[in-house]
């Protein structure tokens, strides 16, 4: 916020907007029982419009849903959809609605942040609450035919044991039955009541007639045919199953949806019937190119519902190993991109060359090179064993800072990369922050925004960095972002190995079935791709109530359409790899 | 101008990493792909191509690689170290251990050893989580890496998941080290208190 900006009363504190809120919408707003303010469901569009207009939360985060079929002090049964709104620096401002479990509707707050368009249809799809004035409410990661909504509570899978693990047949009588036995042919999957496949219509028609159809007629216009194409799910340059429905005129982009889901597996539903420890090796499977920042995001939360404190060597690991797996993002992303404009594996293997050294690093300490399941509530699992911190120094010192100049040499400084990338794909920040986008997508659109900075964690304060901007916001920029970021990684990494104190690595005794206190907790961290967010619900139990993964690789295809609009369908593959994005993550 | 410049700069860049490829061939004299320099190909020191010749020739694992869990089996009398407490079965994120703790047949009390250890390995992420939390270091994480098969029975019983004490040793000779100072330490304090 500048000096001049006109002076409105802009509160400095969260506990001061709310007593504005409550001021101003008196009635429909009250403070929640955890945190935040639960604002009456007809109010909500307003509230949202004053906060991001009056107040500069301009930048909607989170959007979830939590189930509560119990009536439970002083409530009814009911469903609570969660918001976490942020401006520039600070926390989140968490904003919550009810909806009447029997028939939940709840206002749609796409008009006011685009971002809640993916974020509104993902929680539709898997609570099942519908939001009045979405412009596209589909189902997003499962199948049309799906049914039922399966992160409600009531909602069993078809080879339900119990809700909560550990299951009572592990131990201590033990009698063991193989996966498929459990789950036979034809009973292996949920069907709605009397659905046939006769008859049924699939998908595809549902997500062409979202697709603009503006003139109309016998489909030409000027001379072009009008053709729909489907990219993927078996695409090369999708980065995984990714399906693209593009609308074409001659060979500009129209219109154009990503169609998800096709890795989706049920994440958050097995992430609450696992312990809370349980979690942490699945989180390593969200994005498999950087499980050492999902361990971290996971256990940030986790440990904001303990309040517990992790002792300085373990920030200090936890810092290096998340400063790693930026390096191995940012570069096999760069690489990932060439690869896209046609550079066959050339900047691709390049990077994964590097990238391997520091699956080394990864491999000695925690055991794993890509599932490295390393962070545990109040610091890590084991201590960095000999010889690491001097290959460490060896990498950042030396040979890092060389590949990635050659690389940039290669890469950037290529006329070709050049003349496919500078002016394409370009996103105006306003557009960007509306959007929900984060990372690098964001910064290169001119938002100096970093969570490691703007609500700084661990010990990113007492480091020496900068936050990598620049202003062009087309594919280009995103790559020259990464290139920065990569090396204000080594700077941060330098800095830390240089440091690096000795003492414990974890903070008391380890727990296996840890019980966490009731609460709620929204924890976030600068990942590579974005603002990875982990927004957890404890009843007191040793099991997550609801858990919830606000995915950046998710959150940052929501702009894609606005992107290919008018672009050619074949920089829509260049446009694709600058957002960076790990199915992984996106389908969850 | 200069468009053809940044172009050639590029060309430059593979042009030179196809270079080193062959003056490290030339420098170590055809010696470079012997085992005894395969840890400086794949150091960060290293240059040019990093392959390794998989199978011919195998990375060396790091004592805390995991691979699949196994039992150990103390040698003498005193057989598998696991006294069926099942933490393992507890902490297991995918729920692919099941323990089945042995029962005395005259009294009917529970003893402190398994009759039945099974692991789905099919389901098992290696995680390493029920090594980590086991209290009486009785399941280690393993290196075997080669776990192709021809059948598809996953389901590893005692027969399968129990090895010897040196296997562990072998592997983990670090932490195998660590242990035994820190049981004999035990057991003398047992012995004076």
């Amino acid at each position: 916020m500048s000096e001049g900006a006109p002076e409105v009363k802009v509160s400095r504190s969260t506990s001061e907007l709310h007593s504005l809120l409550s001021e101003r919408f008196s009635g429909a707003v009250r403070p929640a029982e955890h945190e935040g303010l639960v604002v009456a469901a007809d109010r909500l569009v307003d509230v949202a419009n004053y906060l991001r207009d009056d107040h500069g939360y301009s930048y909607l985060a989170c959007v979830t849903g939590v189930d509560y079929p119990e009536p439970a002090s002083g409530h009814p049964a009911r469903f609570e959809v969660v918001y976490h709104a942020c401006r520039s620096e600070g926390e989140p401002i968490v904003l919550r609605v009810h909806a009447d479990r029997a028939d939940p509707v709840v206002p749609s707050l796409v008009p006011v942040w685009p971002a809640a368009g993916f974020q509104e249809r993902e929680v539709w799809d898997l609570v099942g609450v519908r939001f009045d004035g979405h412009p596209d409410l589909r189902r997003i990661l499962l199948w049309e035919g799906f049914d039922g909504h399966p992160l409600r509570k009531d909602w069993h899978e078809a080879y339900y044991e119990a809700d909560q693990k550990p299951f009572p047949s592990r131990y201590p009588e033990g009698k063991p039955a193989a996966a498929e036995e459990g789950t036979p042919w034809k009973r292996n999957l949920r069907l709605p009541p009397g659905w046939s496949v006769k008859g049924w219509q699939p998908e595809d028609e549902a997500v062409y007639g979202t697709l603009d159809e503006e003139e109309g007629g016998n489909g030409r216009v000027a001379g072009t045919d009008r053709v729909v194409i489907n990219m993927g799910p078996q695409h090369p340059s999708t980065h995984g199953v990714l399906r693209l429905v593009a609308l074409l005129d001659g060979e500009t982009i129209k219109e154009l949806r990503p169609v998800l889901g096709y890795l989706h597996r049920c994440h958050e539903k097995i992430g609450e019937r696992n312990t809370w420890l349980g979690n942490m090796p699945y989180t390593d499977r969200l994005d498999y190119i950087t499980s050492m920042a999902n361990n971290f995001g996971y256990a940030l939360a986790v440990e904001k519902l303990l309040d517990i404190d992790v002792p300085e060597r373990a920030h200090y690991i936890r810092v290096i190993m998340a400063e790693l797996t930026r390096v191995i993002n940012h570069m096999v992303s760069i690489g990932f991109v060439c690869n896209d404009l046609g550079n066959y594996f050339t900047g691709m293997l390049y990077a994964l060359q590097e990238r391997e050294l520091i699956l080394d690093l990864f491999e000695m300490t925690a055991g794993s090179r890509m599932m490295c399941n390393y962070y545990r509530f109040g610091g890590v699992a084991r201590d960095v064993p000999e010889g690491f911190v001097p290959m460490a120094k060896e990498l950042v010192n030396e040979r890092l800072p060389r590949r990635i100049d050659e690389l940039e040499t290669f890469a950037v400084g290529n006329d070709i990369f050049r003349a496919r990338t500078m002016g394409v794909g370009v996103l105006p920040a306003d557009v960007a922050v509306a959007y929900g986008c984060t990372g690098p997508l964001l910064r290169a659109s001119g938002v100096p925004y970093d969570v490691r900075r703007a609500d700084p964690y661990s010990i990113y304060d007492t480091f020496d960095w900068d936050v990598v901007v620049r202003y062009e916001g087309d594919v280009m920029d995103r790559v020259m972002v990464r290139f920065g970021e990569l090396r204000q990684s080594l700077r941060i990494l330098k800095q830390a190995l240089e440091r690096l104190p000795a003492g414990p690595i974890d903070s008391g005794k380890k727990r296996h079935n840890v019980k966490v206190p009731e609460g709620e907790a929204y924890g976030r961290i600068e990942h590579p791709k974005g603002e990875l967010g982990f927004f957890l619900v404890s009843d007191g139990g040793r099991n997550p109530y609801r858990y919830h993964v606000r995915a950046p690789s998710f959150v940052n295809l929501g702009v894609l359409g606005y992107l290919a609009r008018g672009q050619k369908i074949a920089d829509i593959v260049a446009i694709l790899g600058s957002i960076d994005i790990t199915l992984g993550e996106v389908d969850r | 101008m200069t468009y053809g410049l940044g172009l050639a700069k590029s060309f430059w860049v593979t042009l030179r990493r196809l270079a080193i490829t062959y003056w490290e061939d030339i420098r170590f004299l055809g010696r470079r792909y012997r085992p005894e320099n395969l840890p400086y190909r794949q150091s960060a020191k290293g240059r040019g191509v990093m392959t390794v010749q998989y199978p011919k020739e195998r990375m060396t694992l790091p004592e805390n690689y995991r691979q699949f869990p196994f039992l150990l089996e103390e040698p003498g009398a005193d057989g598998i170290r696991c006294v069926a407490c099942g933490i393992c079965a507890q902490v297991c994120p995918p729920q692919c251990i099941w323990v089945e703790r042995a029962t005395d047949s005259q009294t009917g009390k529970p003893l402190r050893k398994p009759s039945a250890f099974y692991i789905d390995v099919s389901m098992c992420m290696s995680c390493g989580l029920c090594a980590e939390f086991c209290p009486s270091d009785a399941i280690k994480m393993d290196h075997d890496y080669e776990i192709a098969a021809y059948q598809r029975s996953f389901l590893w019983g005692l027969d399968r998941l129990v090895r010897p004490l040196d296997h562990h040793a072998q592997i983990h000779p670090k932490a195998h080290s660590a242990e035994q100072a820190e049981r004999r330490r035990k057991a003398a304090q047992a012995k004076d208190g």
